[in-house]
C-alpha cells in the first residue's frame, strides 16, 4: 500500500512550537516577572521595601504564593451557573497565547507571519469581554454582576478609538502584516511611528490602559467600590488565572503598542529581540507607574473621556493621517 | 438540566423591611457591607440601584455595639475611663477629655495649668493622626493606593510621640480627674517641635502630589451637595458641617480648657461638597500645628495632676455635660449622678452617628462610585456610630 510522499505540516509544527514558546514566555514573564516588579515598583513608590522576606529580596515570593493560590479550596457558588462560572477563566487566559502568535519578536522571529497580523489581535482580545461577561453573570453576585456590566461598556468604549488609531497607523504602512510595520519603521527612536503619529500614540496608550483594565481605568473591579468586581466569587486557581490572563494582557497591550509606534524589534547596536523586550517593558513600568500614583476616574468620567474625546480625536488624526498620505 | 440547589435569598429583618418599602424588577436591592472595603468597619448599608444610580440608602447599625453607655452605669468613674480609648479609636484623647472634663464640671475638680497645656498638645496630635488616616482612607476609596502609606509613616511618628506620655498607641487612657497620668518629658516637648518642623512640608508634599490632583478634584467636587440647612437639621458638626459653610468649632463656639488663649483659626469651606469636607480637614492638620507650637511655647511648670485630686470619686447628686471639639465633630458626654461611686447615667453624643445619618439624603440620585465618596467625605469611625 502506497500512501505516496508523507508532507510534514512544516506550518502547523511551526505554530505548535511556537505557541509552546509563547507560553513559557507568557508564564516568565506574565506569572513572575511582571508581578514581583509590579509588588517592588509599588513598594519603591510607597516607600517600602515590597516582598523582602522569601529569598533573596523577595524573588521567591511569587512561587510561594503560586503555591498558596494551588493549594486553595475552589468555590463554586451555590446558585451560580457553574458551566458559566468555571468557563470564565478558560475563556480569558487561552486567547492570550494566539494574540502572541503574529507577534515579530525579532527579525524572523514570529510565530505567524501572517498578512492579517492586527486583525487576528483585535479579534482575539475582544474575547476577554466575554470572559468577564460571563464571570459576572455566573457569579451570580450583584458586585460581580456590576463589574461585568461596567466592563462591557467599558470595553465598547475604548475599542473604538482603539481601532480608529491602529487603521491609523495602518493606513501609513499600507499593510496589516506586523513584521513589514515594524520594518517600515527604522533603526533609530526619530524614525519609528510615535513622532509621526504622536496623537495616535497617546490615544492608544490610555487606550490600552483602559483596555487591560489597569489603573486609574479599573472600574470593573474596583475594589473599594465593588468589592472585587468580576472576580468576587472566584478563589484559588480560577483567580489565579483570571491574575495571569490581566498581566499576560497587559504584555500583549505594551506589545502592540511597540510594534505599532515604538519600532517593534528595531533599535541600534543591541539585537533586535532585546530591543524589543526592553521596549515591552518600559511601556509597562510607565503602566505601573500610572497606577500607583494617580486615583481611579468615575464610570461616566471614563465613558465620557472615550466617547467625548478620545474617539473624535482619533477620527481626526485618521482624516489627517488620510489626508498626507495622499498628499 | 440538573436542578439548581436552593438558597434562601429572602435576607435578614433590614433587607425584608428595606424591599416592602417599594420593590419593582428592575431595580436592584445592593448590601454594601458589613463587609466591604470602604465602609472601613463593620457598617452595613442597603441600597436601592437603578443602574449605578443609588435611589435610596438605609444604614444598618448595631454591628460593633459594645454597650458603653451601659457599661458607664455599672462602672465607677475611674473603671470607666479605658472604655473612653475604645469609643472612637482613631481620636481617643478627645473621648477622654470629653468625660473627665464631664466628671470634673459635675465634681467641681480644678485641673492644673499645665495639665491643660498637657491635654491641648496631646490631643491635637491626636487630631492630626486621625485626620491623616482618615486621608489615607479616603484616597484609598478614590483608588489611590499610595497616599496612605505615606500617612501611615507620619501617623508613626504621632504615635511614637504619643507612646512617650501615654504609654499606647492608639486606645489612649492618659487623662484622669483632674490632670492627666503622668507629665511629658523634655525628650517629648523637643520630639514634637522636631515633628512639627518637619510635618509642614509634607503638608505641601500633599497638597501638590494629592490635593491638586485632577481626578481627585474631579471626583470630589460637586460630590455630595449638603446645604446648611440640611446639616443643621440631622445636628452634623465637625469638618462636615463646616463644609457648608458655618464656622460652628467647639473649642470656638463652647470654649474649653486653655484654647482661648490660643491663636488658631477655624477652616470654612463654602463649596458644600466633599472636596470642601477634604480641604477643611486638610487645613486642620495645619492649624493644630500651630495649636501644638503655641501650646508648646506657653507650656507652664507645675503640676500635672491637681493634688487634691480624688482618688475616689463621688460626685454629688446632679448631672453635667461637657462637649469638646473631636477630629469628627462635637463629642458631647453628659453624666447623670445620683451620689453614689456609680454615675446613674452616662450618655455619649458621638458626630459620626449624626454625620451618617446625612448619608441617605446625600447619596440619593448619585452614583454607586460617588456614595463612595461621599461615605468617605463623612469620615465615618464605626464604633463610635454604634458605641
Amino acid at each position: 500500500m502506497n500512501l505516496g510522499p508523507i508532507t510534514i505540516p512544516w506550518e502547523l509544527i511551526r505554530i505548535v512550537v511556537a505557541l509552546v514558546a509563547i507560553l513559557l514566555f507568557i508564564v516568565v514573564n506574565a506569572g513572575l516577572v511582571l508581578v514581583y516588579l509590579e509588588r517592588k515598583i509599588a513598594g519603591f513608590i510607597q516607600r517600602r521595601p515590597g516582598p523582602y522576606e522569601v529569598g533573596p529580596h523577595g524573588s521567591l515570593q511569587l512561587i510561594v504564593d503560586g503555591v498558596k493560590l494551588l493549594g486553595k479550596e475552589l468555590h463554586t457558588p451555590a446558585c451560580g451557573d457553574k458551566l458559566l462560572f468555571w468557563a470564565a477563566p478558560i475563556l480569558a487566559f487561552t486567547p492570550i497565547p494566539l494574540l502572541f502568535l503574529p507577534m515579530p519578536f525579532a527579525r524572523n522571529l514570529v510565530g505567524l507571519d501572517s498578512e492579517l497580523g492586527m486583525v487576528l489581535i483585535l479579534a482575539f482580545a475582544g474575547l476577554n469581554v466575554l470572559a468577564l461577561c460571563l464571570a459576572g453573570w455566573g457569579s451570580f453576585n450583584k458586585w460581580s454582576l456590576l463589574g461585568a456590566i461596567r466592563s462591557v461598556s467599558q470595553a465598547v468604549a475604548y475599542e473604538i478609538p482603539l481601532l480608529l488609531t491602529v487603521l491609523s497607523v495602518v493606513l501609513m504602512a499600507g499593510t496589516l502584516k506586523l513584521s513589514t510595520i515594524v520594518e517600515g519603521q527604522g533603526t533609530w527612536p526619530w524614525q519609528w511611528y510615535w513622532l509621526r503619529q504622536p496623537l495616535g500614540f497617546c490615544v492608544f496608550f490610555v487606550c490600552m490602559l483602559a483596555e487591560t483594565n489597569r489603573a486609574p481605568f479599573d472600574l470593573p473591579e474596583a475594589e473599594s467600590e465593588l468589592a472585587a468586581g468580576f472576580h468576587t466569587e472566584y478563589s484559588g486557581l480560577g483567580f489565579g488565572i483570571f491574575f495571569l490572563s490581566e498581566y499576560a494582557a497587559m504584555i500583549v497591550g505594551s506589545s502592540v503598542c511597540v510594534t505599532l509606534f515604538l519600532g517593534g524589534w528595531q533599535g541600534p547596536f543591541l539585537p533586535g529581540f532585546i530591543w524589543f523586550v526592553a521596549k515591552v517593558y518600559a511601556l509597562l513600568l510607565t503602566m505601573m507607574w500610572i497606577r500607583w500614583t494617580f486615583p481611579r476616574v468615575r464610570f461616566d468620567q471614563l465613558l465620557t473621556i472615550s466617547w467625548r474625546w478620545l474617539i473624535p480625536l482619533s477620527l481626526l488624526n485618521l482624516v489627517a493621517t488620510a489626508f498626507f498620505m495622499k498628499l | 438540566m440538573s436542578q439548581k440547589p436552593t438558597v434562601d435569598l429572602g435576607g435578614d429583618f433590614y433587607a425584608t423591611a428595606f424591599q416592602a418599602a417599594g420593590d419593582r424588577q428592575d431595580r436592584v436591592i445592593l448590601n454594601m457591607g458589613p463587609q466591604h472595603p470602604s465602609t472601613h468597619g463593620v457598617l452595613r448599608i442597603i441600597i436601592e440601584m437603578e443602574g449605578e444610580y443609588i435611589l435610596r440608602a438605609e444604614p444598618v447599625l448595631g454591628y460593633l455595639h459594645r454597650m458603653h453607655e451601659k457599661m458607664g452605669e455599672v462602672k465607677t468613674y475611674h473603671q470607666y475611663l479605658p472604655n473612653m480609648g475604645r469609643v472612637d479609636y482613631l481620636h481617643a484623647l478627645a473621648w477622654n477629655w470629653g468625660y473627665v472634663g464631664a466628671v470634673e464640671r459635675l465634681a467641681g475638680i480644678e485641673v492644673p495649668r499645665r495639665a491643660e497645656f498637657i491635654r491641648v498638645i496631646t490631643c491635637e496630635l491626636n487630631r492630626i493622626n486621625s485626620h491623616l488616616l482618615w486621608w489615607g482612607a479616603y484616597l484609598l476609596d478614590l483608588g489611590g493606593f499610595t497616599p496612605i502609606v505615606y500617612a501611615f509613616d507620619d501617623r508613626e511618628q504621632i504615635m511614637d510621640l504619643l507612646q512617650m506620655p501615654t504609654g499606647s498607641r492608639l486606645t489612649y487612657c492618659y487623662y484622669r480627674f483632674g490632670g492627666v497620668r503622668q507629665d511629658i518629658t523634655d525628650k517629648f516637648v523637643e520630639d514634637t517641635r522636631e515633628f512639627c518642623k518637619r510635618f509642614k512640608p509634607r503638608l505641601s508634599l500633599y497638597k501638590d502630589l494629592v490635593t491638586d490632583n485632577f481626578i481627585l478634584r474631579k471626583r470630589c467636587e460637586q460630590i455630595g451637595d449638603l446645604p446648611l440647612e440640611t446639616a443643621r437639621r440631622y445636628g452634623a458638626t465637625g469638618p462636615v458641617i463646616r463644609g457648608s459653610g458655618l464656622a460652628y468649632d467647639v473649642r470656638r463656639a463652647e470654649p474649653y480648657s486653655v484654647y482661648p488663649e490660643l491663636e488658631f483659626e477655624v477652616p470654612v469651606y463654602d463649596a458644600r461638597d466633599a472636596m470642601a469636607r477634604y480641604l477643611v480637614r486638610m487645613d486642620e492638620m495645619r492649624e493644630s500645628l500651630r495649636i501644638i507650637e503655641q501650646a508648646l511655647d506657653m507650656l507652664p511648670e507645675g503640676d500635672f495632676l491637681a493634688p487634691k485630686a480624688p482618688k475616689r470619686i463621688k460626685a454629688p447628686k446632679g448631672d453635667s455635660y461637657f462637649a469638646v471639639e473631636g477630629a469628627r465633630g462635637k463629642i458631647g458626654v453628659y453624666v447623670a449622678s445620683d451620689g453614689s461611686n456609680v454615675p446613674y447615667r452616662v450618655k455619649l453624643r458621638s458626630p459620626s452617628f449624626s454625620n451618617l445619618s446625612l448619608f441617605d439624603e446625600l447619596a440619593r440620585g448619585t452614583l454607586l462610585a460617588d456614595a463612595v465618596s461621599i461615605l468617605g467625605s463623612l469620615d465615618l469611625v464605626i464604633p463610635e456610630i454604634d458605641r
